[in-house]
């Protein structure tokens, strides 16, 4: 296929959802931040420079017990490596629009979730498409932030609670409908939660390092017994 | 100051991760064994990340456990991310008032 026909509306509409989504994670990002005496222009270009859930969960607390910067960037590696593999994934899917400058530039708002819409569709896809679609979860991570930091001492805890399991909510409404229409996607999801219970109850080692491991292991598995067909990637219906 | 240099190093380490294969990947893949492993990759990541750390995930197991079932019956209706990520807190929510008003 050489032609891409996604286009930059479809990009804000794919958007909007992620970055409704990213409103509730980021804030509770922000309200750990203020727990955790960072200010709130803090805890706000933490956000807007990295763009990610888990490393900037796990830089938080190494920033509130002095960690060493090397535990910084090895913690960041472990946790983030999973989008060297989603950056090759989507390297894939890209049209002749995508020249290094843009790369550079988008390759900044590659995260799970707009990793997988973008992957979803079945074109190429062109820059206006990235650009739009990274937009809309860029500020909702950022508002959000600066929404939770500020509202820091004043939520009631039992509120704060309760928002925790926001972030997996969303997880689940992104896995879920391939698995129905995919076996190979239920099997990756099924093998991968597996082996991430088993790491999680029986070893040490950190969720970071777990989750490259299970996925690993369970993309394996799944493109070898259940091999997509070019045709066949299912279209995520948004 | 020492912030500054946190925010950094977390910042530059996560960006050469993305760009990194973004910028240096040119050619298309013709192995159907690694175009499926990448095709399925994402969906292992967010399995891996959700299983069993959404038990965990408010202040009690059994708030999370319902907010866990809630999310994936909305999720199987095909409901929308924000949708079933306010369904589940809002589950989890009720639950811990409900429990908080039992007696132990």
């Amino acid at each position: 296929m050489n032609f891409s026909l996604t286009t930059a509306k479809q990009g804000l509409k794919d958007g909007i959802p992620i970055g409704l989504g990213y409103l509730s994670v980021s804030f509770t990002f922000g309200l750990m931040a203020a727990n955790q005496h960072l200010s709130v222009p803090e805890a706000v270009i933490i956000s807007m420079t990295n763009l990610t859930s888990a490393g900037q969960f796990a830089g938080l607390d190494i920033i509130s017990s002095s960690g060493s910067f090397a535990e910084m960037a090895l913690t960041q590696l472990i946790i983030n490596i999973r989008y060297a593999l989603m950056s090759l994934s989507l390297s894939q899917k890209l049209d002749k629009s995508f020249t290094t400058p843009h790369r550079l530039i988008t390759a900044f708002g590659i995260t799970d979730e707009i990793f997988a819409v973008a992957s979803s569709k079945d074109k190429l896809i062109n820059k206006k498409y990235m650009y739009a679609l990274i937009l809309i979860p860029f500020l909702g991570w950022s508002l959000g932030t600066l929404a939770g930091a500020a509202a820091g001492g004043i939520l009631p805890a039992r509120l704060k609670s309760a928002l925790g399991i926001a972030i997996y909510g969303m997880f689940l409404a992104i896995i879920i409908p391939p698995s129905k229409k995919s076996r190979g996607v239920l099997a990756a999801v099924i093998i991968s939660s597996l082996i991430s219970c088993l790491t999680y109850y029986l070893t040490n080692i950190s969720s970071g390092f777990s989750i490259i491991i299970c996925a690993v292991a369970a993309a394996a598995a799944a493109a070898l017994f259940m091999p997509v067909n070019n045709d066949e990637k299912e279209e995520e219906t948004k | 100051m020492k912030l500054i240099i946190y925010i950094l190093i977390m910042s530059l380490t996560t960006y050469l991760i993305r760009m990194l294969p973004f910028v240096l990947f040119r050619k298309k893949i013709k192995s159907r064994f690694i175009k499926s492993f990448l095709f399925y990759i994402p969906y292992s990541v967010l399995g891996a990340m959700t299983i069993p750390y959404i038990f965990y995930s408010t202040d009690n197991v059994i708030s999370s456990c319902v907010g866990c079932i809630t999310a994936l019956i909305m999720s199987v209706k095909n409901k929308s991310l924000i949708v079933v990520a306010l369904a589940a807190c809002m589950a989890a929510f009720i639950t811990e008032i409900i429990i908080s008003c039992v007696p132990m």
